[in-house]
């Protein structure tokens, strides 16, 4: 979502700009050698391709609309520097020149929406490569699950974002479940959009695909359908990654080791930690059931979308050459 | 998730601000909203004194207030999260018509309402008084990276077109009785949005040729906009040294 | 002494899959003729003529623009003396204005300033479109972008016109404003196109290509009068024209 100015503190605000300048910079000056001259055009049309697509809504139940982010869609069909570029430049100018989104939360916005989605999807969506199988099938499983879960690694970081620069006194437990277990259900209607939309552009031009530039002919026409054991072993990574989420719920009803604190009295020590005060923002560690607890949740969420992140800007840096050769256009 | 707008805000008039080289209003708006943002909430005269200077700017650009009230809604989710945290907001608790409220939380609440709701002005102010390309044109003279404001302008440029097949892609389908309701019929909604990728992305390989046919040879060419001159710079400043000499006189007095 | 401003000698070209485009096309056109490009869809006349500015590059054959071979040192002046018209004139109208469309030539040919300036006005007044300066292509109708794309061709002062069913979508009114403006144009011109009419009235020499091979070169009225010839390549006139009866008013060779 297109956060608004003052809904997070100054402090992250500059510090998120400081991090998606550092990245668009990045991803700007590694492309020059990927993004041909020929590309320049063809990124901008794209860029309106998911602006509009981000405009129109598709059905998620009983009438209800949702629309789309498309930030993995992007790195997955044009490669996640310049699909984290393209979105970026949809996020700003829809700022600018839409007055959708403030223009001092550019910083979180570009974030959340064009940095992590594209970056964090392209990771997700080589690992799905790796365990399902070679074909196209394969890739476009892979997309839907990168599709959905870029959405929910996109409202994890919101809520980390929420944990610095908190600017109500709402603990970052409750939002952490709050806007994951919402983007759990968007996530499924990106996903599912993402997987449909690339299976239709698999069967008319692969090629133009750059997260399937790997496969030869024969993998794109083999029809077997995806496995049990590789959908089960999809869901339960998935999973993992959403247990985080789940296991906040768990969190706010106090559990044996908490009890004991209290009964000893260490309890009341620990929490008045003055050391996170400094560190996080005022209201959202306040109110949480479980401090260390939520915490702990809190570094694990934001050591996975580093992690994630993180490993799909290596691979866009690194910028693996596709295994056969392209037909080179005229 | 938010839907970005495709209609574009520009009000057509000739005033001031319209005629405002790009990269002063951009930059005078971004410092702006930035001394907004890092006012303290208690300071509340130092919010009536910015939205004194919006409605002033509001009147110097004709635009109706009708108008920025409306495109103002696109704010309200956030509005509405706000009127709801004191509510559920912990700490120091007040009691207002029988129901026990957060302190900070009510101070949150006009936090994000106030700036927000300023900062969105703002952003609707600029975009009413600047033609896109100008917009795009004015992040170029602000050092954003040539190839950025290249693929923005070609963005701008074929939004329409593309939100245009997309929209009669969808009448096409309604047209044959598509009313799809569940997730699990989205297929051809996908499928057609495949569809336009493919034909924009060939459509973009044309556009290339046609570049190359007029004599493109990797840099757009300077085709001789309109810099800004120091009087632009001047009035620009205006704006962001009214909005810091609040922000820090209500930094230093709260 | 007319110079030959078009000289195309056994020009193949064969597309990725090996599909055989172009199969050896023989074309010489004088300074000042104006020839229609006839032939079914698929005959390899657009391929043609995204060969005659290098931006398909043939695997044999020559081209020579003028006195100039087509070559990788030479494109840049080729692409200033061919001047292609698209059949889709979204792809050729890619900056946010006309005015900025058709500066985009001339600015890469190296004009600054004024000079840019008055040779933008120049070519804008020769289509009559002065007034779609600061328009957005995407706003105008099919007539005026077809104007306008002419404009950014003509503003490079070519000595090739090369336009691609340029009748194609318009209305009446409009067709006959183009007509008109083609008409006027003394620039060697080369029109791919179905509508016989056109050819009829324009050009005094047409070219069947079909198969990727020229197929019959000759007077336009001899060509359109020959049935079986345009069976044989998917032609047919439109109904009630008789080119026989106005073989006195139409253009015939110097």
């Amino acid at each position: 979502m297109h956060a608004p100015d003052g809904f997070l503190n100054a402090g992250t605000a500059v510090a998120t700009g400081a991090v998606s300048l550092g990245v668009i910079g990045t991803a700007v000056h590694q492309s020059k050698a990927t993004l041909k001259e020929k590309q320049v055009p063809l990124a901008g049309i794209v860029a309106a391709f998911i602006f509009a697509a981000q405009m129109f809504n598709f059905p998620v139940a009983a009438g209800t609309t949702g629309h789309l982010l498309g930030g993995a869609l992007a790195a997955i069909l044009l490669g996640p520097s310049i699909g984290a570029i393209v979105v970026t430049i949809v996020v700003v100018v829809q700022a600018l020149a839409f007055a959708d989104g403030g223009l001092t939360a550019l910083g979180y916005n570009v974030l959340n929406m064009a940095i992590v989605t594209a970056f964090g999807g392209w990771a997700l969506y080589r690992l799905f490569r790796r365990i399902l199988p070679n074909t196209a099938a394969g890739v476009v499983a892979a997309t839907g699950l990168a599709g959905g879960g870029s959405v929910i690694l996109s409202s994890m970081a919101f809520s980390l974002e929420w944990l610095f620069g908190a600017t109500a006194p709402i603990p970052f437990d409750t939002v952490l479940g709050a806007m994951v277990g919402v983007h759990l259900f968007i996530g499924i209607g990106e996903g599912v959009i993402s997987g449909l939309a690339m299976g239709a552009i698999l069967v008319a031009r692969p090629d133009l695909i750059y997260g399937a530039r790997d496969l030869d002919r024969a993998q794109m026409r083999d029809r077997t359908p995806i496995g049990a054991r590789t959908l089960v072993i999809s869901g339960i990574l998935v999973a993992l990654v959403f247990g985080t989420v789940v296991s906040q719920f768990a969190a706010d009803s106090p559990d044996g080791l908490e009890r004991v604190a209290a009964d000893t009295g260490i309890a009341a020590n620990a929490q008045d930690h003055t050391l996170d005060r400094f560190v996080f923002a005022d209201y959202a560690t306040s109110g949480i059931g479980n401090e260390a607890l939520s915490l702990a949740i809190a570094g694990a969420a934001g050591v996975l979308i580093t992690l994630l992140v993180g490993f799909g800007l290596f691979a866009a840096v690194r910028g693996s050459r596709p295994r056969r050769d392209q037909p080179s256009g005229v | 998730m938010g839907a970005g707008h495709a209609h574009a805000l520009y009000v057509h008039e000739h005033t001031l601000l319209h005629h405002l080289a790009p990269e002063a209003k951009l930059a005078a708006a971004f410092l702006f909203v930035v001394a907004v943002a890092i006012s303290p909430p208690q300071a509340i005269w130092a919010f009536v004194a910015f939205a004194a200077a919006i409605v002033l700017l509001v009147r110097l650009a004709r635009v109706r207030f009708r108008f920025v009230a409306g495109r103002l809604l696109v704010i309200v989710p956030f509005v509405l999260f706000a009127v709801f945290i004191p509510f559920i907001g912990s700490g120091e608790q007040v009691e207002v018509l029988g129901i026990s409220l957060s302190v900070d939380g009510l101070w949150s609440m006009w936090n994000i309402i106030a700036k927000a709701s300023i900062g969105a002005t703002i952003s609707i102010l600029l975009a009413a008084t600047t033609e896109i390309p100008d917009i795009v044109r004015g992040m170029g003279r602000l050092k954003v990276p040539a190839v950025l404001v290249s693929i923005a302008t070609f963005m701008i440029r074929y939004l329409e077109v593309i939100a245009g097949e997309l929209g009669r892609m969808r009448v096409a389908m309604t047209a044959r009785g598509y009313d799809p309701r569940w997730l699990w019929q989205a297929k051809p909604i996908a499928a057609s949005a495949g569809a336009l990728f493919i034909r924009s992305y060939e459509r973009g390989e044309r556009v290339y040729d046609a570049m190359l046919a007029r004599g493109y040879t990797g840099a757009m060419p300077d085709l001789g906009h309109r810099r800004a001159t120091r009087r632009d710079w001047a009035i620009g400043a205006a704006l962001p040294l009214f909005g810091l000499a609040v922000a820090l006189a209500a930094g230093v007095l709260t | 002494m007319t110079s030959m401003a078009l000289d195309i000698q056994g020009l193949e070209f064969a597309y990725p899959d090996g599909l055989k485009a172009l199969a050896g096309v023989d074309l010489r056109i004088e300074s000042g003729e104006r020839v229609a490009l006839l032939g079914p869809n698929g005959a390899g006349k657009t391929t043609l003529a995204l060969h005659l500015n290098g931006i398909k590059e043939a695997e044999g054959g020559t081209i020579q623009i003028g006195d100039l071979p087509l070559s990788e040192e030479n494109l840049g002046e080729i692409r200033r003396r061919v001047g292609l018209v698209f059949q889709d004139t979204d792809d050729q109208l890619f900056m946010p204005t006309v005015g900025e469309d058709v500066a985009f030539g001339p600015a890469n040919l190296g004009l600054r300033g004024d000079e840019l300036d008055a040779r933008v006005n120049e070519a804008l007044a020769a289509v009559t479109a002065s007034e779609l300066k600061s328009r957005p292509p995407h706003h105008l109708s099919g007539g005026e972008r077809r104007r306008a794309a002419l404009a950014t061709v003509l503003a490079m002062r070519p000595d090739l016109l090369v336009l691609d069913e340029p009748s194609s979508g318009l209305d009446p009114a409009a067709r006959r404003e183009l007509l008109n403006l083609l008409q006027e144009l003394t620039i060697t011109q080369i029109i791919i196109t179905h509508d016989l009419p056109l050819a009829l009235e324009l050009c005094e020499r047409s070219v069947i290509l079909d198969g990727g091979a020229v197929v019959a070169d000759g007077p336009t009225v001899d060509i359109l009068t020959d049935t079986k010839l345009l069976e044989r390549h998917r032609l047919e006139l439109p109904f009630g024209l008789d080119p026989a009866a106005v073989r006195d008013l139409v253009p015939r060779r110097a």
